[in-house]
């Protein structure tokens, strides 16, 4: 039995596509989410905005916490582990855990070297703020990308930077001469064949999701129609006042991105979106850790 | 011909892409508004079924879909496609559109670990490749449904009438073979 775990790695980020993955941090939050259309969660104990707000290390979650949102919901379960930490990952396997987040939200645990994903039977998914960026951790072995963005913030600025960014770097290496991609590679500092890939197909060679401040519907609809293929939320649902009817309302916004007036029904009475910190009031930039 | 392809959530592009490589056009349904009066087939592809399930019913497709598949329309569902035409699913209290008699199991391999790529014998088509992502299998059928491919005892496509269930995911591979069966299905070659 032939069995390519990259490949199928990958092919599980296809089925996630036109979803939306959620932050939970208990059980009862899973089920809320799954009930909502989520097409996946993320285990974790603080959501990025109380990880902002507490300061001090921040480690992967509790293996029980993480099992008893896996007993609790029947879609994929995701968990985070720090950068460079592949013992935390190591663990995370061993929960067979469906995806690994090796996440700038935790505090790095090394600033030099990301986790070699190839050495791992289970997928990862890496944060990236550019094309350069993705396709090292694609590299590295991971078979998903999402864009950093700024996580716990509820402001989505960076992460439609993140995500302008990617798409303007791919329409113009596709239109490199082939010759020219020798010097491209070097400028971005990632492999020669991965650049070939995106020359020829004008897209990553995996999925790719927005993630980082998506708080409602419209900033939903907004990473689509800027060419996320899905969306993470994190503190956006937990964090606001009506989190069941929000999360339902962003998995809808998901799907009819470009129906604006299916969009205004469902944006309607959601009640307290989260607050927010814009990027200018705060001093830790979660994004520039791991590049 | 024209084959709508349901386009809430999961791997609905792959599908799209495949019937493009068979010269069939090909359109997505996103909501209600998106079903024509007129065309030939229904594909319901792979992702998380109960995303898919909630939004069939949020957006109001639920009853005409189910009616039109009622009414003899062919439809192909693979992984989640299949878990909604199941009408029994083993291990979920959850029934979507219900419409074929089988038993399904919900991620019967258990978790993403459990995925894995094979080859096995499909009825009339050889030998195919299967790659299975957190899949189900069809632990039971009646009713006429017959099964068409097993891997390791474990159904893993059956056909009833105009009905077609994989639980693997012919979109991920470059065999055209089952979507080219599937067509056969709607042209009433097979």
């Amino acid at each position: 039995m032939q069995n390519d775990r990259s490949e199928l790695n990958r092919n599980l980020a296809q089925m996630l596509k036109g979803g939306v993955i959620m932050d939970v941090t208990t059980p009862e939050q899973a089920v809320i989410a799954e009930q909502a259309g989520a097409c996946a969660v993320m285990a974790l104990e603080r959501v990025p905005a109380d990880i902002r707000a507490a300061g001090g290390v921040s480690r992967m979650s509790d293996p029980k916490m993480i099992k008893s949102i896996q007993e609790a919901v029947t879609i994929p379960v995701m968990a985070k582990c720090r950068l460079g930490h592949f013992a935390e990952a190591q663990i995370l396997e061993a929960l067979e855990i469906d995806y690994i987040d090796e996440s700038e939200v935790l505090t790095p645990a090394d600033d030099t070297y990301h986790i070699d994903k190839t050495r791992f039977a289970v997928p990862f998914v890496c944060g990236a703020q550019n094309l350069g960026e993705a396709l090292r951790r694609i590299n590295e072995g991971a078979s998903m990308i999402r864009t950093k963005g700024e996580p716990g913030t509820g402001d989505v600025v960076q992460a439609v930077r993140h995500m302008r960014m990617m798409q303007a770097e791919l329409r113009k290496i596709q239109a490199l001469r082939t010759d020219e991609l020798y010097h491209a590679a070097k400028e971005l500092q990632v492999p020669y064949d991965l650049l070939v890939y995106v020359s020829d197909h004008g897209r990553l060679p995996v999925v790719n999701f927005a993630a980082g401040g998506i708080a409602s519907p419209a900033d939903a609809s907004l990473m689509m129609q800027l060419g996320a293929e899905g969306v993470f939320v994190g503190s956006g649902i937990f964090k606001s006042g009506d989190p069941a009817r929000r999360a339902a309302a962003i998995v809808q916004a998901t799907t009819n991105f470009t129906d604006f007036k299916l969009l205004a029904e469902i944006s309607a009475d959601l009640g307290e979106p989260m607050v927010g910190i814009n990027e200018q009031e705060i001093e830790l930039l979660m994004a520039q850790r791991g590049i | 011909m024209r084959i709508g392809v349901l386009a809430l959530q999961g791997a609905f592009i792959e599908h799209r892409h495949m019937l493009e490589a068979l010269g069939v056009e090909s359109f997505e349904i996103r909501q209600k508004s998106h079903i024509p009066t007129a065309f030939d087939g229904l594909i319901l592809p792979g992702g998380e079924s109960t995303t898919m399930g909630k939004l069939l019913r949020e957006l109001e497709l639920f009853d005409p879909i189910q009616t039109l598949i009622k009414g003899g329309l062919p439809v192909f569902g693979t992984c989640a496609g299949l878990l909604l035409l199941a009408k029994e699913i083993a291990n979920d209290d959850k029934r979507h559109l219900a419409t074929m008699d089988i038993r399904a199991k919900r991620n019967a391999y258990g978790r993403q670990l459990g995925s894995f790529h094979t080859r096995a014998e499909f009825k009339g088509l050889g030998e195919i490749p299967m790659t299975f992502i957190r899949a189900p299998y069809v632990e039971t059928l009646w009713d006429g449904t017959e099964p068409l491919a097993e891997v390791d005892g474990k159904i893993v496509a059956a056909r009833q009438g105009r009905q077609l269930v994989t639980a693997f995911h012919p979109e991920l591979d470059d065999d055209l073979s089952v979507h080219g069966y599937f067509l056969g299905m709607v042209t009433g070659s097979e």
